[in-house]
Parts: structure tokens; C-alpha cells; sequence
């Protein structure tokens, strides 16, 4: 069946539909945290970024390796769109971050491993995409920041774990186990859909990456033709 | 496998080569840490005590904006006239031309570091109560840690439009662990490291040399061929 539109906008209205209802439930239909009330319910959209945003890059990495190693430029477009929709999640993620934190920390922000290694997530990144931004050549765009995507990738790993390697004031990753379960559910319900949003986002974005792709492939415009001296 | 170490050995000493025969370019580099250490002085305000709490952040600030003229310097080279197309032809390994210029390159980090930290204990006034060989240990990894990545960095900018902007734009935050573990280790050392923190940065750095110079290697080869 031939859809009249691209299929990724099916996922993209489920996504706003599941992410409204996601809001609602978080805002309005599950008790005050315990301990934090009413600030907690931040935590709806800060953790649901930051799994996302870990998910993205991670997936960045994949294709960045996939591309050096097949030199598909399938890859190269996956590569722009991850990279560019992580940088997304990871603002978010910082933005709540920093909004939580005054009330609960009394801090905007605070100089500790894991909010650190999150910024410095997001400004590698940042480099990366700014590279892509000077290289004309398409494969060579391609082949550079596929190489600093593997290099930036190092920082995933550090993101990650830097709370339980430095332990400071962010807490730990939270087990599921130990959440209420209608707090669990609005978790739920607001990861899958910030999940969907950015898978929205992916295949828009591949779709301008490919177009790029494509008029940097063009053949040269011909010479302009010479007047024939008569 | 002999011949892969003679080719990095050959790299290495036709960049330090460079270096010894075109004085200038090192001295730029060198006079522009120079000014970074004295610059940060004056805007710090010259309170002993503040000079004395920064010097180890300072050092490491001024060695980070050397290596990016350094490196900068160090691969333009290679892109005028084809110098590293002909390199390759010759044939030299990929990973021996970047293992060779990466070396190079941390060489002469030192040898900015190297002169740089006595200037540090005199304008600065900065202690020295730790032990020597830490701090020395510190400034060897910590210069290995940035030379490494730069390198591979440096290989892509010198080809782009705009490529000295956009250097520290990449290589800035990735080497941000190996800069707070060298300066933090570098401040602590001074002071004396009553809490023993040092070798703890130490180990930090030893990790990141090991990701950085293992990863870029095996890149390289992709960021020069022509595609």
C-alpha cells in the first residue's frame, strides 16, 4: 500500500498524541513525589531526554562505524540526523536538568562529573556538527566526521557511568524497582513517546540529508557556451 | 614490524627536524605560551595567592592553546605541496605516519611544558612541596594525552576552509578529562598532596593516553585517503 505522505508522519502524530497524554498523566493524574512533591514531576522529561539522548548517540556511533566500514552513504545521512536530533535531547536534558536543580540543589548549575561530562557530551558533538558544516565534498564530509563521531564517542561511556565512578550530588541510575508505580507508568509513557518524537525527528532529518547528499553529487553545470566568433 | 617502528621513527624525526631547522615556528609557539602565562597573571591581578591557587590550571590552559598552533603547524606542512601524498607513496604506513607526527607533536608539548613550568615557579611564585617525579609524570602523560587526539584533529582542520577556528572547536572538549586530570594533579602536587590524589590522575591519564592513542591510530588511515 502506497501511503499518500511519508510514513514516518504516522509515527510522528502517534508521538505528539502519546507525548500530550504523557504530560497530562505526569502533571495531573499521578500523587506528588514522596520527598520532592510537585518538582519532581520534571523528572518526566528530564530522564525520559536523557535515556533518548544516550539512545541517539549511541546510534550516531553505530553508523559512524558503519559508514568507515562499508562506505554506504545510507549510514552518512543516519549519521547527520543522529547527531543532530542527540544535540537536541542533550539540551533538553541540560535545560531540565538546570531548572531542577535550582529547587531541589539551589543551584542552576554545579561543577560535578556528571552534569560536566554531560556538557562536555553536548560541546563535542557540537564540533562535529560544525565540521560537517565546512566539508563540501560529500564523501569526505562523510569519512571526517565519521572519524570524530568514533573519537567524540568516548564520551558516551563516561556520561554514563560518571555517576557511579565519581559519586557526587546526581543521583545514580534509578532501578525501576524502586519508583511507585504510577510514577513508573508516566516514566513509561513519556520515555516511548520522546522515543517516537526522535524517531520522527531521525527520518525527517535523514530525508534532508539524502537531498543534500544528492545535490552534492550533481555533475557540474555545463560551461556556458561560447559565442561563436563568426 | 621492525620496519613500522623505523617508519614512525623516521616520521618523528623528519617533524622535529622541521622544528630544529625553521626556529621561528617554534618560537612563535613557545613566545605564545609565554604570553598566555603572563596575560592570565595580569588578569588574575598579581596577588601571590591567587598566582599560587592557578598555577597548575594555568599551565595546563597555556600548553592546551599552544597545542593547537603546534599541531596546526605541524599538519599544514603536510598539505602544502602534497608532502604527505608523497609520504605515503614512498610507501610509509598510514599508522606510522600518524604514530611518528604524534610523537613529534608530544615532543614538543614537553618542550613547551618543559620550559614553561620553571617560568611558572618564578612569576608565579608557585610551591613545589609533592613529589617531583609526579609532576614530571603528569606533564609528560598529560602533553602525550592532548598530542594524540590533536594529531588526528589537526589532520582533518588543515584540509578544511577555516581550519585553525575550528581545531579547539573539536579538540577543546574531548581532551576536558585529560585537562582536569592534569591540572587538578598538577595543583595537588604542588601543594604537597597531603591526601595522596595524584596517582589517582595519573591513572586517569594513563587510561585516556591508552583510549586516544589506540582509537586516532587506527583512524588516521580513513581522514587522509582520498576518498
Amino acid at each position: 500500500m502506497k501511503l499518500p505522505f511519508a510514513w514516518e508522519h504516522l509515527i510522528g502524530v502517534i508521538a505528539l498524541l502519546l507525548f500530550c497524554y504523557g504530560q497530562v498523566f505526569g502533571l495531573f493524574m499521578v500523587p506528588p513525589d514522596a520527598h520532592m512533591g510537585d518538582v519532581a514531576r520534571i523528572l518526566f522529561v528530564h530522564v525520559p531526554s536523557a535515556w533518548n539522548a544516550f539512545f541517539v548517540f549511541t546510534i550516531a556511533f553505530v553508523c559512524a562505524l558503519g559508514y568507515l566500514i562499508s562506505g554506504r552513504k545510507g549510514f552518512d545521512h543516519a549519521l547527520e540526523a543522529a547527531l543532530e536530533v542527540g544535540i537536541l535531547l542533550t539540551i533538553l536534558l541540560l535545560m531540565t536538568g538546570s531548572i531542577f536543580a535550582k529547587p531541589t540543589w539551589d543551584v542552576w548549575w554545579k561543577w560535578e562529573p556528571r552534569l560536566t561530562s554531560s556538557a562536555i557530551m553536548l560541546m563535542t558533538y557540537v564540533g562535529v556538527v560544525v565540521l560537517r558544516s565546512v566539508v563540501q565534498d560529500n564523501e569526505r564530509r562523510a569519512v571526517w566526521s565519521s572519524a570524530a563521531t568514533i573519537l567524540a564517542s568516548v564520551t558516551l561511556p563516561l556520561t554514563y557511568f560518571s555517576v557511579q565512578i565519581w559519586r557526587s550530588i546526581h543521583q545514580i541510575q534509578t532501578s525501576p524497582a524502586d519508583i511507585d508505580a504510577p510514577l513508573r507508568m508516566a516514566w513509561r509513557i513519556n520515555a516511548l513517546a520522546v522515543l517516537l518524537l526522535a524517531t520522527w525527528f531521525l527520518a525527517r532529518r535523514w530525508r534532508i540529508a539524502a537531498r543534500r547528499w544528492e545535490l552534492g553529487d550533481a555533475p557540474p553545470l555545463p560551461e556556458p557556451l561560447q559565442p561563436e566568433e563568426v | 614490524m621492525i620496519a613500522f617502528f623505523q617508519q614512525i621513527f623516521g616520521v618523528a624525526l623528519k617533524d622535529l627536524t622541521i622544528e630544529v631547522r625553521a626556529p621561528v615556528r617554534a618560537f612563535s609557539v613557545l613566545f605564545f605560551a609565554l604570553v598566555i602565562l603572563v596575560m592570565v597573571a595580569f588578569a588574575a591581578g598579581s596577588t601571590t595567592k591567587i598566582l599560587q591557587d592557578i598555577a597548575g590550571g594555568t599551565l595546563w590552559i597555556a600548553i592546551l592553546l599552544t597545542s593547537t598552533r603546534a599541531l596546526d603547524q605541524s599538519l599544514s606542512t603536510e598539505f602544502e605541496d602534497h608532502a604527505l601524498e608523497e609520504l605515503l607513496l614512498w610507501p610509509v604506513e598510514p599508522a606510522a605516519i600518524f604514530y611518528g607526527k604524534a610523537i613529534a607533536n608530544a615532543l614538543v608539548l614537553w618542550v613547551v611544558a618543559a620550559l614553561l613550568t620553571p617560568l611558572l615557579f618564578v612569576i608565579y611564585d608557585a610551591p613545589l612541596f609533592g613529589s617531583f617525579v609526579e609532576l614530571v609524570a603528569l606533564i609528560a602523560l598529560g602533553c602525550a594525552a592532548i598530542a594524540a587526539p590533536g594529531t588526528l584533529y589537526a589532520t582533518l582542520t588543515a584540509q578544511a576552509r577555516g581550519g585553525a577556528v575550528l581545531l579547539p572547536l573539536l579538540l577543546f572538549p574531548l581532551v576536558v578529562p585529560a585537562l582536569v586530570a592534569a591540572a587538578r594533579g598538577t595543583t595537588v602536587v604542588m601543594e604537597g598532596d597531603p591526601m595522596r590524589q595524584a596517582p589517582a590522575w595519573l591513572v586517569v591519564l594513563v587510561l585516556f593516553n591508552l583510549i586516544h592513542w589506540a582509537v586516532a591510530g587506527v583512524l588516521f588511515r580513513y581522514v587522509i585517503e582520498e576518498p
